[in-house]
């Protein structure tokens, strides 16, 4: 059992050249070991700095972050593995050379054994084997997207982090996605933080969802999401669904409207 | 070319017809200019057989081997190092931008100048056209090599030297092919031009001596020989950058 995360406090002000840019304000909430939580934000609301400050690619102005009870620097380790929002592959190794580059780098495994686990992880994401000698270049998205995770699994992390992994997707594609990493996340049972500005997703994916403010963010609201797991698409049209969403939804279109508002006025 | 390209024959053909036509009725400006047979028959005749003709190609090729060669092997390494040791950028970093935009052909009295024999001045030209496209080709490519990469190699444990050789020259690779490609081309235009002010031998020597001659025939061999010499080159390079990125089609 590990992958306890707590965030308290935690605010963060960019300062490129003296335009200082207040991007997280005194975040907190906790997230259980193997809890999937899912954090809804208006775009630029500063879901990424979070993700990244729990990552330790970057600094926090304030606050604090711990793993298990312990302080985490800003160091990343491989503990929490991101999979970017933009995606980060490396476009020159190829599905199997990506997939074993953590285990590989840290000595975690022999060469045949990180190759027979990563075949193995390919193949029960929806027999993504068969392409594990092919560049990132000659995969579709989708594919692309489930290598990245399966790289991130392969190192065995306590916290795998998600940037809104399926943003550019369209609606069956994402659909298949959301089955398949509540597959994973049954299996594997790793604690998720699952960034994304779709409270749907959010909804239908998490056991908790953290509904942020427009920047800086803040939390603004905390969802228990009790619909039973295994989650299936029929749940979207349930009762408890619908009740759900709809305590959540004026949070989000308000914080939605001021983001807007704010960029009208940034605009001009 | 895997089947014949009929549209490229019919345009090509088209072309020579034309060029024909234009040079049989002396149209203006076409006074001396020689029509296609008498070029092809001047080649086969003279030129084909002729030891001095393919010396020209040799010596603009090695001109332009060297100078490209010289470019790429100094200046990957530069580039390399001016976008990732901040020091060395801020201080070596104006000093190229001052002397990029200086236009190749304008170090020409300077290289001649500076450098012993004519042969490394023409050289020198030739290397610096592509020297500034690959410093700054390699220079933006290692600013722009994406932070996610290098994030998540240092999560999973890499060492700055490893995250160097593994993540940054891969990250790079595409940008030297850009500096490459574009690199020959301005080798050939440089090394062209420097043979026709400042040299005895070579391509555009050839070309310059048929117009000083006003040997027409001379003029349009030397003028196909050099954009066939382009292509060539072309091609190597493009072969090369295949090689070099097995993971793009
Ligand atoms: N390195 C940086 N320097 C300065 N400002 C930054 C930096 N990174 C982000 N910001 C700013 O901080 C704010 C939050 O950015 P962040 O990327 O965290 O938002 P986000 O919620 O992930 O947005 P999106 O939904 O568009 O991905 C934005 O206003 C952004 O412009
Ligand atoms: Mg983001």
């Amino acid at each position: 059992m590990s992958g306890a995360l707590s965030i308290r406090g935690v605010s963060k002000t960019y300062d490129p050249e003296g335009a200082s840019v207040e991007a997280l304000r005194e975040c907190s909430f906790e997230v259980r070991a193997e809890e999937f939580v899912a954090i809804v934000g208006p775009s630029g609301c500063g879901k990424t700095t979070l993700l990244n400050a729990i990552a330790g690619f970057d600094t926090v102005s304030a606050g604090e972050i711990s793993l298990d009870g312990r302080l985490l620097a800003a160091r990343p380790g491989p503990d929490r593995v991101v999979v970017f929002q933009h995606g980060a592959l490396f476009p020159w190794k190829t599905v199997l050379e990506n997939v074993t580059y953590g285990p590989l780098k840290q000595r975690a495994l022999s060469r045949p054994a990180a190759e027979a686990k990563a075949l193995e992880f390919l193949r029960a994401s929806g027999g993504l084997d068969t392409v594990a000698a092919s560049y990132p270049a000659q995969l579709s998205s989708g594919m692309q997207r489930r290598v990245e995770i399966v790289r991130a699994l392969m190192n065995d992390p306590r916290l795998l982090l998600l940037d809104e992994p399926f943003r550019a997707m369209d609606g069956f594609s994402k659909a298949t996605m959301h089955q398949h990493l509540l597959d994973l996340h049954r299996r594997y049972r790793k604690t998720v933080v699952f960034i994304t500005h779709d409270l749907d997703e959010a909804i239908y994916l998490a056991d908790t969802v953290v509904v942020m403010t427009t920047r800086p963010g803040t939390v603004k609201q905390i969802i228990r999401v009790n619909l039973e797991r295994p989650r299936v698409p029929q749940m979207l049209y349930s009762r408890e669904y619908a009740e759900l969403k709809k305590s959540a939804a004026e949070s989000v279109h308000e914080e939605a409207r001021r983001a807007f508002e704010r960029g009208e006025k940034e605009q001009a | 070319m895997k089947h014949l390209n009929w549209r490229g024959a019919v345009s090509i053909a088209g072309f020579i017809l034309l060029w024909t036509l234009l040079a049989r009725l002396k149209a203006p400006g076409f006074a001396e200019i020689p029509d296609p047979a008498a070029v092809g028959r001047a080649f086969w005749d003279k030129y084909l057989p002729s030891a001095a003709y393919w010396r020209s190609w040799a010596v603009s090729f090695e001109r332009v081997g060297y100078g490209f060669l010289a470019s790429q092997l100094l200046g990957i390494p530069l580039g390399l190092l001016l976008g990732t040791r901040r020091l060395f950028h801020d201080v070596v970093y104006p000093v190229v931008e001052l002397l990029r935009p200086i236009p190749p052909l304008a170090w020409v009295p300077l290289s001649i100048l500076f450098w012993p024999t004519a042969e490394l001045s023409i050289v020198f030209i030739t290397f610096i056209g592509p020297f500034f496209i690959i410093v700054i080709n390699v220079h933006d490519a290692v600013r722009g090599a994406r932070k996610e990469h290098l994030w998540l190699a240092r999560s999973l444990g890499a060492s700055p030297s490893y995250i160097f050789r593994r993540i940054i020259l891969p990250s790079v690779i595409p940008a030297v092919a850009v500096g490459m490609t574009l690199g020959i081309a301005v080798a050939w235009n440089v090394v062209i031009a420097a043979e026709m002010i400042a040299s005895d031998a070579g391509l555009g020597r050839l070309t310059w001596e048929g117009y000083v001659s006003h040997t027409g025939t001379t003029v349009l061999i030397g003028m196909i020989s050099i954009g066939l010499a382009g292509y060539l080159s072309t091609l190597l390079v493009t072969y090369a950058e295949k090689r070099m990125m097995p993971w793009q089609r």
